[in-house]
C-alpha cells in the first residue's frame, strides 16, 4: 500500500459563464514531488490551481487532501491544511509592508487587556529570519511594497507562500519578472523544499525551467489534460506538440 | 541587507510622520494667523472651548467615514442618519424612556441603518456604496421628517445635555483653570479607540488591505462581506453618536439637522490625507482635518465673513489639501 497522495483532484469542471475553463481535470501530487503545470495562455492552469486554494468553488468533481475529500470555501480553509499559493497577480496588498503582507490573515498577536493586539516586533523578527533563510535581500521590511521592485515583490509573494510550513506550495509563474539569476534561486528554493517533503506544483512559461525541476510535467489545453510527462526524461518537442496540439 | 531598518524607522513612517507634521503646520498656521487677526477675540478660552465644542460632531462623522473610505467605499448617509438618530432620541426621551436606554436606542438605530447599507453592499452586490449609502440617505431623511412632523423637538435629557455641552474644568480655581466640553473629550476617546482599532489590531489591518487590494484580502482568507458590513454598522453608530452631542449641543432634534454633513465628514477625511481609493488614512490625520475646518469656520465667524463665502473656502481648502497630497506622492515616486 502506498501513501495517499498530498492532493487529489478529480473530475474538476468549472465554468465561467459560457467559458468552459476547465473539463473533467483530474490531478494529484504526491509528498515531495515537483509537478510542473503547463499549457498555453488561457488553458486553464491558474483557474486549475484556484480551486484547490478554495479561491474559486468547482462546478463538479471532487479535491482530496491526503486521503481525506475536503471542500473549500475560502483560501483560509486551505492553508489551514498547509496549502499555499504564489498567485500570478501576486496578491499583495501594496499599501502596506512586506511585514504585513507576509501575516496578512495570521497576524501574530499578544493580550492587552481584554483586547489581542498585533505583535509587530514578533512578526517584524519572524520575518527578516525567514527572508535571511531564503537569501532575499528588501532595502527595508518597513517599505510599503509598492515601492519595491517587481523582482522583490515576486520574492515577496513566494516569502509569504512559503513562512507557514506548508505541505504543498503552489507557484503560479513565480519567475515571471525575474532576472535569469533571480530566476535560478527560485528553481534552487523549488528544489529545496521538495528535500523537505513539501510538494511543489510550477506553472511556467519557461519550458526548461519547468523541465529541469519537475518530477512529472502536466499538459493542459483548452480545460483538458493533454497529457502527462515524466519530468527529467521528457523531450521539450513533446511537450511543445501536446501544449499547441489539437489547435487544428 | 534585509531587516536593518528598526521598527517605525522606515521610510514610510518617516514620511507618513512628516505628512502629518504637515496638517499640524497648517493647523499651527491657522492659530497664529487668526490670533494676529482677531487677537482680543481667537485665543479666549471661551473661542477654543466653543470650537472643540463644534468640531465635536463632524469630528465623529469622519471617524466613521474614514473607516468607510479606507476600504475603498464612502458613506452619504451619515448626515441624514445623524438627523434621524437625534429625532428618535428626543421623542425617547419625551416618551419617558429612561436616558440610557434613548441613547443606546439612538446609536443602534444608526448601527441598524449601517447594516443596511452594508448588506446592501455586499448582499444584493448594488455596484458601489455610493448607491445604497445615497438610498440610505434618503431613507432616513424622509423618516426624520415623518417621524417628527417636520418640526423641531426641543427638550432632551439632561444626561444628553450634559454629553453635548457640559464642560470638565481642569486646575479649577487657578489662573490655569480650563473648561473642556465632555463632547470633545467623547471624541478624543474615540479617537483613541479608532487608532488602536486601525493601527493595531488584525481586523484593522485587514482593513487596510482591503481597502490597497481586495484580491490580495480574498487570497489571504479574509472574510471581507464581514469586514464591509462591520465598517458600515460602525460609522452608522458613530453617525448616531454625532448625532447625540449634536442634539446636546442645541438640546434640541430640528428635523433638518446633518443635511450636508456627509460632505463635512468627506472634507474632513480627505483634508486629513486619506485616499479615496482606499488603503490609507489615519484617525490622527482625519482629526486634524477636523480641526483644520472647524478652525476655518470660527475664524471666518469671528471676521463676520458670510456662511456663503465660507463653504467657498472650504472647497478651496478641500482642492488645496488633495492637491499638496499629489505633489507629495509625486515627490515620493521620483525619489524612488
Ligand atoms: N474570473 C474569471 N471570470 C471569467 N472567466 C475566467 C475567469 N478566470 C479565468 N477565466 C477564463 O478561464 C479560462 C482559463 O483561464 P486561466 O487563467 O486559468 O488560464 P491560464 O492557463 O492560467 O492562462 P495564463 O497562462 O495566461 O495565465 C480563460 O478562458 C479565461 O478567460
Ligand atoms: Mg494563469
Amino acid at each position: 500500500m502506498s501513501a495517499p497522495a498530498r492532493v487529489e483532484m478529480r473530475g474538476i469542471t468549472k465554468r465561467f459563464g459560457p467559458v468552459v475553463a476547465l473539463q473533467s481535470v483530474d490531478f494529484s501530487v504526491q509528498p515531495g514531488e515537483v509537478v510542473g503545470l503547463v499549457g498555453d495562455n488561457g488553458a486553464g492552469k491558474s483557474t486549475l490551481m484556484k480551486i484547490l486554494t478554495g479561491v474559486y468553488r468547482p462546478d463538479a468533481g471532487e479535491i482530496r487532501f491526503e486521503g481525506r475529500q475536503v471542500h473549500f470555501s475560502s483560501p483560509l480553509d486551505s492553508r489551514r491544511l498547509g496549502i499555499e499559493m504564489v498567485y500570478q497577480d501576486l496578491g499583495l496588498a501594496e499599501n502596506l509592508d512586506t511585514v504585513a503582507n507576509l501575516f496578512l490573515g495570521r497576524e501574530l498577536t499578544r493580550p492587552v487587556w481584554l483586547w489581542r493586539l498585533l505583535d509587530e516586533p514578533a512578526m517584524e523578527r519572524r520575518a527578516a529570519e525567514h527572508l535571511e533563510a531564503l537569501r532575499v535581500e528588501l532595502p527595508s521590511l518597513r517599505l510599503a511594497v509598492e515601492r519595491l521592485s517587481g523582482g522583490q515583490r515576486q520574492a515577496v509573494a513566494i516569502a509569504r507562500a512559503t513562512a507557514f510550513a506548508a505541505k504543498l506550495v503552489i507557484m503560479d509563474e513565480p519567475t515571471a519578472s525575474l532576472a535569469v539569476a533571480e530566476a535560478g534561486k527560485v528553481l534552487e528554493l523549488i528544489r529545496r523544499l521538495r528535500d523537505q517533503g513539501v510538494s511543489v506544483v510550477l506553472i511556467s512559461h519557461r519550458l526548461q525551467d519547468v523541465l529541469d525541476v519537475s518530477d512529472r510535467v502536466m499538459v493542459l489545453n483548452r480545460g483538458r489534460v493533454a497529457g502527462v510527462l515524466p519530468g527529467h526524461s521528457a523531450r521539450m518537442e513533446d511537450v511543445v506538440a501536446l501544449i499547441v496540439g489539437g489547435a487544428a | 541587507m534585509v531587516g536593518r531598518a528598526a521598527p517605525g524607522l522606515g521610510w514610510d513612517r518617516v514620511r507618513a510622520a512628516l505628512a502629518r507634521m504637515d496638517l499640524l503646520l497648517v493647523v499651527l498656521l491657522m492659530i497664529a494667523v487668526l490670533t494676529a487677526l482677531q487677537p482680543q477675540f481667537f485665543l479666549t478660552r471661551e473661542n477654543l472651548t466653543n470650537v472643540a465644542r463644534q468640531i465635536a460632531s463632524n469630528a465623529v462623522l469622519a471617524l466613521g467615514q474614514l473607516l468607510v473610505v479606507v476600504t475603498a467605499g464612502i458613506d452619504l448617509s451619515v448626515g441624514s442618519v445623524m438627523g434621524l438618530c437625534m429625532t428618535v432620541l428626543a421623542l425617547a426621551t419625551k416618551a419617558g424612556w429612561p436616558a440610557l436606554a434613548s441613547l443606546a436606542a439612538a446609536v443602534a438605530l444608526g448601527a441598524g441603518v449601517g447594516a443596511a447599507n452594508g448588506l446592501a453592499l455586499t448582499r444584493l452586490h448594488l455596484p458601489h456604496p455610493f448607491i445604497a449609502t445615497l438610498a440610505t440617505l434618503n431613507v432616513a431623511r424622509g423618516a426624520t421628517y415623518l417621524l417628527s412632523g417636520g418640526v423641531p423637538i426641543s427638550g432632551l435629557s439632561p444626561e444628553v445635555r450634559w454629553l453635548g455641552s457640559a464642560d470638565l474644568t481642569v486646575f479649577p480655581g487657578t489662573p490655569l483653570a480650563t473648561a473642556i466640553p465632555i463632547s470633545f473629550l467623547v471624541v478624543v476617546a474615540l479617537y483613541g479607540a479608532g487608532t488602536v482599532f486601525l493601527r493595531r489590531t488584525p481586523t484593522g489591518r485587514h482593513l487596510y488591505a482591503l481597502g490597497g487590494n481586495p484580491r490580495a484580502a480574498q487570497y489571504a482568507g479574509i472574510d471581507t462581506a464581514r469586514l464591509l458590513v462591520l465598517v458600515y454598522v460602525l460609522c452608522g453608530a458613530l453617525a448616531g453618536v454625532a448625532g447625540v452631542l449634536l442634539a446636546g449641543r442645541v438640546n434640541s432634534a430640528y428635523p433638518t439637522a446633518g443635511i450636508g454633513a456627509e460632505l463635512d465628514s468627506i472634507a474632513a477625511v480627505i483634508i486629513g490625507g486619506a485616499s479615496f481609493f482606499g488603503g490609507r488614512g489615519t484617525p490622527g490625520g482625519v482629526f486634524l482635518g477636523a480641526v483644520i475646518m472647524g478652525l476655518l469656520r470660527n475664524g471666518l465667524n469671528l471676521m463676520n465673513v458670510s456662511v456663503f463665502w465660507q463653504q467657498v473656502f472650504i472647497g478651496l481648502i478641500i482642492l488645496l489639501a488633495v492637491y499638496v497630497d499629489v505633489l507629495r506622492r509625486r515627490a515620493a515616486q521620483l525619489e524612488s
